[in-house]
């Protein structure tokens, strides 16, 4: 084992981007076969966090920071202990044999360097979830998984549904996400901690605190809904439309668990109370149950398994709510136990598909002798499923009977929860790992054969592991589920793990009862499928049709508020507009009694009087013009006018630009009219006249007070002189106007040209929309189309 | 537009206006003008072009499409701004160099590529909506 190096941890956690980057270049170069060398980055993380087992073990914890946002106080801190550091060996290890299993599965795919990456960014998202300190960090990892988790689910995207699916996750666990950010403002809030490894030690704040609840709640959608719990439990089965190796890794080892993770995390400050005792075990155990049933209902393979996952992670939550010493060693196990077997029999499943061409377990048989090697993973990782001895999972069900048997109440009831949904899962094992093997041969849609390395390799090793781990079961404890437990519990645990059962005890009757169930369920299996079968469709809705219904509510909603707000009228957004401005201009001065005074009567030269004059009459010519286009231009000469009182009061630069702007809106104003074929006269009732004309002078009579008083504070020269002083000597300009526009205030300019250029898009876009003229009709019909849309332009869309 | 003295001018027209608005556009550091006006300046003589002699002509004139000018510009603006960061200042700090050219000394800056930048904006943008609004569904 290499020693441990906490300054490292944060080039691990962000290693697995690095590679995000240079895969697709990678892939490119190499093929598949580029997996190997990519293989290495996870590999060598791997290797970083194996260094902290034993420092771990005895009981250490590491922390390591860098600052992000320091005025927001959020860094870029990890802190290693032995929750963080098991997880992490999973992500890493597990994502080991994912990337060289996805150069396999995904040989000769267009695409395989985009998936690589993608599965490089979520591991990356992962590890940082896992290892994160503070708490806003957290949550920002907490969102690239699930963003990740979009863009792989969704990584078949032709496909309508990939695409409903990846849309589903992305919005159940992002929404829980929110939820989740809520409850972590409400901890930094009441703790005034934002580190986690700080949080930690402030459990007594947290539980007496007013606020406890509202915390709990919160953290508990964003738990679980990532871990798909009941009845959040919908999009994890719809999540299989992934690619295989997402399964793998995603949706059973890795991602689903961060819900889990999250709930150990915070067990020492938020849990043991009555109501984590209650709302968990009671989720859990109905999400166990259901997970279960609705496995044995499935034929698909990925399903099947998909729908255990569900029922694992029920399990998990509910061994977590327990509180209990013995129930959480149990979740431990199990977890590391789950992550071993699910990841390898979700790669068999993929590895079985990809060479028989079919997951359809009622069309699969006597695969053993075609794929020997696959079979031998999965026959390894179903044992451990099904909780057979000498296997990782065999173990972990002992303790966690042990643990659920010996709970202060509700022993039995989630004693036997725990059973018959263990005694399901031995079903599916067998279902999966077994039954495909055995039997006759069947006529698959490809001629089955044994995958290549890539593909077995990580089932094989995976599943060994599992062996391995109970083999070595005292080490086994020592070095991982302790340490991990002591995180769970707040306080040093040790571990003793033993294989072989020291005497008869409860957990191990329980266990014979179990396998015993399981097997006569196993024997029934195709009756059991079809009782539930008609049960689920006696029900006939499920939360997967209710949160179709649930988002066709909000984009109805959506709908209608648009409609409300978006009339597609444009005199009435004109007349809003400008009304809330006139308000707003016109309003403060009114209610604060502000009026600017007065001013005195002007002293102006002859000529300047005449160019006023000038302005006026361009404004009674707008309003007696008998034609549109007549106003238009009448609304030139007053603009002119104005320009030509800037150019007489020393703004050429200004007047410059107001003359072109005047020239360019008499034109532009002029084709608009003519483009959109409005008639020449305005036919409005006086009273709509009336309406707007009242609303023009407001807006007018605001803007000239506003002025007014503007001109009558005290003028602060302060800019005026830096301008002055410096545009020569620093800019090298002479007209200060231009210096400030492109030197001085030059960003300012950079977001308005940015601006401009949108405008014109959107501009471009708006004209270029045309009726859709109804098909078949006589040009006079069209005609009348075009006019009709020409009045309400923007409602052609 | 069927007035004859109208078309007949209106090439004269446009050519000068474009002249007069790059002169705009290049005087604008001293002397009154400057990116933005001499934008406006050749939006309009593009409007007039295409009222001329129509859109089709005055498209074919620009070679390359009006938004892709107007875009060119926003590129160029912001990577005059980033010519400092080269040299260890901060974005848009402005850089000055003095070239010879023919015996004479012509000051080259990013303020002036910035500058031209804002005049190409302009003048895509502007007669990007003038030339689509003149557009006629013949056409």
């Amino acid at each position: 084992m290499t020693p441990a190096a906490p300054d490292m941890t944060i080039l691990a956690v962000l290693a697995p981007f690095a590679a995000a980057a240079i895969a697709p270049f990678a892939v490119r170069i190499l093929k598949h076969n580029a997996a190997w060398p990519l293989a290495l980055v996870p590999f060598l993380i791997f290797a970083h966090f194996a260094g902290f087992v034993s420092g771990v073990s005895q009981g250490q914890t590491f922390t390591v920071a860098r600052e992000w946002v320091p005025a927001y106080g959020v860094n870029l801190s990890f802190y290693i202990d032995g929750l963080s550091t098991l997880f992490a060996l999973l992500i890493s290890g597990i994502g080991t044999f994912i990337i060289l299993y996805a150069g396999g599965y995904l040989k000769g795919h267009p695409q395989q360097g985009r998936f690589l990456s993608f599965l490089f960014l979520f591991m990356g998202a992962m590890l940082g979830l896992v290892t994160a300190d503070n708490l806003i960090t957290l949550f920002i990892f907490w969102e690239l998984t699930s963003i990740t988790s979009f863009l792989l689910i969704g990584f078949d995207h032709l496909r309508a549904a990939s695409r409903r699916a990846a849309l589903q996750a992305l919005l159940v666990t992002g929404g829980g996400g929110l939820a989740l950010l809520a409850g972590f403002l409400l901890i930094i809030q009441i703790t005034g901690e934002i580190e986690m490894s700080k949080v930690l030690a402030s459990g007594d704040v947290l539980r007496g605190s007013a606020l406890y609840l509202p915390v709990f709640l919160l953290v508990l959608g964003g738990a679980f809904t990532k871990s798909a719990q009941f009845p959040f439990h919908f999009w994890l089965p719809n999540a299989m439309e992934a690619p295989t190796p997402v399964s793998a890794f995603l949706h059973s080892a890795t991602m689903v668990k961060a819900g889990v993770y999250l709930l150990m995390r915070v067990h020492p400050v938020l849990g043991g109370t009555d109501i984590w005792m209650t709302v968990l075990p009671l989720f859990g155990g109905v999400t166990l149950l259901v997970g279960t049933l609705l496995a044995v209902r499935q034929t698909d393979l990925k399903l099947m398994l998909a729908y255990t996952t569900v029922a694992s992670l029920g399990l998990l939550v509910m061994l977590t709510g327990t509180s209990n010493e013995k129930a959480l060693e149990g979740a431990v196990l199990y977890l590391f136990a789950h992550s071993l077997f699910k990841g390898a029999l979700f790669m068999v499943a993929g590895t079985i598909d990809h060479e028989a061409g079919t997951r359809d377990v009622t069309k699969l048989g006597g695969l053993r002798k075609a794929m020997p090697i696959t079979f031998a993973a999965a026959a390894l990782a179903g044992l451990s499923m099904a909780g057979l001895p000498p296997f990782i999972g065999f173990i972990a069900k002992e303790v966690l009977y042990y643990g659920t048997w010996g709970l202060p109440q509700g022993a039995m009831l989630l004693t036997v929860v725990a059973v018959i949904g263990n005694a399901l899962m031995l079903v599916i094992a067998a279902a999966v790992a077994i039954k495909p093997f055995f039997g006759p041969e069947t006529h698959t849609p490809k001629h089955a054969h044994e995958g290549p390395v890539l593909l077995w390799a990580g089932p094989v090793v995976l599943s060994l592991t599992g062996l391995a781990a109970a083999m070595m079961a005292h080490t086994t404890g020592e070095l991982f589920i302790g340490p991990m437990l002591s995180s769970l519990k707040g306080t040093p645990a040790t571990v003793e793990l033993h294989l072989i059962p020291g005497y008869i005890s409860a957990p191990l009757i329980l266990s014979i009862i179990t396998v015993a169930l399981g097997i006569v369920l196993f024997l029934q299996l195709d009756r059991l499928r079809g009782i539930i079968a008609s049960i689920l469709a006696a029900i006939g809705w499920g939360p997967d049709r209710g949160f179709d219904q649930v988002v066709a509510a909000i984009v109805w909603i959506s709908a209608v508020v648009t409609r409300l707000l978006q009339g597609g009228k444009m005199q009435t957004y004109m007349v809003l507009t400008f009304a809330v401005t006139g308000i707003a201009l016109l309003l403060p001065p009114y209610l604060t009694g502000s009026f600017p005074a007065i001013p005195e009567w002007p002293q102006f030269r002859f000529y300047e009087w005449a160019v006023i004059a000038i302005a006026v009459m361009g404004l009674g010519a707008v309003l007696v013009a008998k034609t549109r286009l007549t106003a238009i231009v009448s609304l030139g000469i007053q603009g002119f006018a104005v320009a030509t009182l800037f150019l007489l009061f020393g703004a050429p630069d200004l007047s410059f630009t107001q003359f072109m702007i005047e020239t360019l809106s008499v034109v532009v104003l002029a084709l608009v009219m003519t483009r959109l074929n409005l008639s020449p006269r305005d036919h409005r009732p006086l009273g709509a006249k009336l309406v707007t004309g009242v609303v023009a002078a407001s807006v007018g009579a605001g803007l000239a007070l506003a002025l007014m008083a503007v001109t009558q504070t005290p003028f602060d020269g302060r800019l005026s002189e830096f301008f002055s002083q410096y545009s020569r000597a620093i800019a090298h300009g002479r007209n200060i106007v231009n210096v400030i526009i492109v030197d001085f205030r030059g960003f300012d300019t950079l977001g308005e040209i940015a601006v401009v250029v949108l405008t014109g898009l959107a501009v471009l876009g708006l004209v270029r929309i045309q009726t859709k003229p109804d098909s078949g009709n006589a040009a006079n019909k069209a005609n009348k189309t075009a006019a009709k849309a020409a009045r309400k332009p923007v409602e052609a869309r | 537009m069927r007035s004859v003295i109208f078309r007949t001018f209106a090439p004269f027209i446009t050519a000068l206006m474009v002249l007069f608005s790059i002169f705009v556009l290049l005087r604008g550091h001293n002397e009154p003008g400057g990116g933005f006006i001499g934008g406006l300046v050749g939006a309009s003589a593009l409007a007039i072009y295409g009222i001329s002699a129509g859109v089709g002509p005055a498209r074919r004139a620009l070679k390359a499409h009006p938004m892709s000018i107007a875009a060119f510009g926003l590129l160029l603006a912001a990577v005059s701004g980033v010519l400092s960061l080269f040299t260890g200042q901060a974005f848009m700090t402005s850089q000055w160099a003095a070239v010879e050219v023919f015996g004479v000394t012509v000051d080259l800056s990013t303020p002036l590529f910035f500058d031209i930048g804002v005049y190409l904006v302009v003048v895509g943008a502007i007669g990007s909506i003038a030339l689509a609004l003149e557009e006629r569904e013949s056409d």
